[in-house]
């Protein structure tokens, strides 16, 4: 059915995705060509050799880095042939949310949180459930104590943005500055985190160096932060404005296997992704020149529909679904298998315990995309949950 | 009852057997490497992708438009590949082999 009201996601693309297929944003000086069809998108996520990931560092993130960082995110940045040594680096570390020990330290942070706000009644959603728990299932991640999640849920809800600027340095900084600390504090003391297996890899027969460490970390924190709160705030919006989900999901828990591909879809948390032309190429009839920038739009793909029926619509047990909110190819989400365990524990255990989850207040985020305004989420979300009874 | 082989990136066979599900499920299940099925079957992450025995392919229901595209953009792709969250168990395919592609 239909959504209605707060959880109501628009697709913000779709005159100019069936129009055009390709819309210009000027980014700081750096324009970038939006690449807005589902097909486009594919085929360009998958053409790592002329549309580049490793670029200046923070080039291909759009809004641009390249003012605010000089560390080089790794696998992220980085193309075949390194790529994929790195990421083969870190594969299976990223495989351990399989892990049954895993999914039952999710379903603890998890219990623990709603719990908490059940017995208050009311809360703000972002603050009070999404950021700690997106901090606390992180703990697990990089498999360190759990009271390091203090620290960052401290930082609020945006590693790199401030109320006043959607890039600030100073704000970067601290998430940098904290990183390199941290790395130092495991040579000094290895243990058996992320931190030491990676500072214990061997990248081309070599030890990974401290840089390349903290590459990786810092995509680790900030590939998996607003993308994961916006996907658990989103999606308690969702389950407020439709009880009927709630009893499905409650009812039949096999649900939530295609029901967190289909709200990933539905709210695509990352809108897209940039890469560099490494040589002139024209993409539906824009003519891409070398060293400019275009982008992966993953939400509009995502609502494409010459590829998605009723793409506008969220169906919780949408059969074939081929998003792209993951990302598409080479480069797709390393977090993946963290976040979908993530959102899988999450809708089991909030429908056994939440009976009615009320919306009292809203406050959208809207991003700007020059023509185009996009709702990903949300600054504020005031909720009133009742327990099952 | 059919009965599965999956053959490994390592030239493992690992014969399991089951009443219900897709191939992907019951390679999940058994943690077949290679298979991880990420997205749980809406064919979405083709980390799913076997090829499969020739004498088997002809008998499968041929892949549909959405599973061919993803295809379209793996690696090792050949003319026998499928992504086997996209075919069921049923007795149809009882005896079938397939290889894990990547």
């Amino acid at each position: 059915m239909r959504n209605m009201g707060v959880s109501d996601f628009p697709d913000a693309f779709k005159e100019t995705r069936e129009a055009k297929g390709v819309c210009p944003f000027n980014d700081q000086d750096d324009p970038v060509a939006m690449l807005l069809r589902f097909k486009d998108v594919r085929k360009s996520a998958h053409d790592y050799k002329s549309f580049i990931s490793g670029a200046v560092p923070g080039r291909i993130v759009i809004p641009s880095e390249v003012n605010i960082r000089d560390t080089r995110q790794i696998p992220f940045e980085v193309d075949p042939p390194e790529h994929t040594e790195y990421r083969a680096l870190v594969e299976d570390w990223f495989k351990r949310p399989f892990d049954s020990t895993y999914e039952a330290g999710l379903e603890s942070i998890i219990l623990s949180e709603l719990e908490k706000v059940l017995k208050k009644g009311s809360c703000e959603a972002i603050s009070e459930l999404s950021l700690p728990i997106q901090s606390r299932a992180l703990t697990l991640l990089l498999n360190i104590p759990l009271k390091e999640a203090e620290t960052w849920i401290s930082w609020g809800t945006h590693v790199f943005r401030s109320e006043d600027s959607n890039l600030d340095a100073d704000k970067a900084s601290i998430l940098y500055d904290y990183i390199d600390a941290e790395i130092d504090r495991v040579i000094a003391q290895p243990d058996d985190s992320l931190y030491s297996v990676l500072l214990n890899s061997e990248y081309q027969g070599r030890k990974m160096t401290k840089e390349e460490v903290k590459g990786v970390l810092v995509l680790t924190f900030a590939g998996g932060r607003d993308t994961i709160i916006n996907y658990l705030t989103n999606t308690m919006a969702y389950l407020g404005e439709h009880p009927e989900a709630m009893d499905q999901l409650r009812n039949n828990p096999a649900l939530v296997n295609t029901a967190i591909e289909e709200l990933v879809r539905y709210f695509s948390p990352l809108t897209h992704m940039g890469r560099v032309v490494a040589q002139e190429k024209e993409v539906c009839g824009h003519v891409a020149k070398e060293d400019t920038r275009i982008s992966l739009c993953w939400a509009s793909a995502n609502r494409d529909e010459a590829v998605f029926e009723n793409p506008n619509d969220v169906v919780l047990d949408r059969k074939m679904n081929p998003h792209v909110a993951f990302g598409f190819g080479t480069h797709k989400c390393l977090g993946a298998t963290h976040a979908r365990q993530l959102m899988k524990v999450f809708l089991r255990v909030f429908t056994q315990k939440v009976g009615k989850l009320t919306v009292v207040n809203a406050v959208e985020n809207i991003e700007d995309w020059g023509e185009h305004q996009r709702k990903v989420g949300f600054d504020r979300l005031e909720i009133e949950l009742n327990p099952i009874e | 009852m059919a009965k599965i082989t999956y053959i490994t990136k390592e030239g493992e066979s690992l014969v399991f057997e089951a009443s219900s599900g897709s191939l992907m499920e019951l390679a999940v299940k058994n943690k077949v490497p290679g298979i991880d099925g990420d997205c749980g079957g809406v064919c979405s992450c083709a980390t799913c992708h076997v090829h499969v025995a020739p004498a088997y392919y002809e008998k499968l229901e041929a892949p549909s438009e959405i599973e061919a595209d993803m295809l379209e953009f793996d690696d090792n792709v050949n003319e026998y590949s499928r992504l086997c969250c996209q075919i069921p168990v049923s007795d149809a395919v009882d005896g079938i082999t397939v290889e894990v592609a990547n």
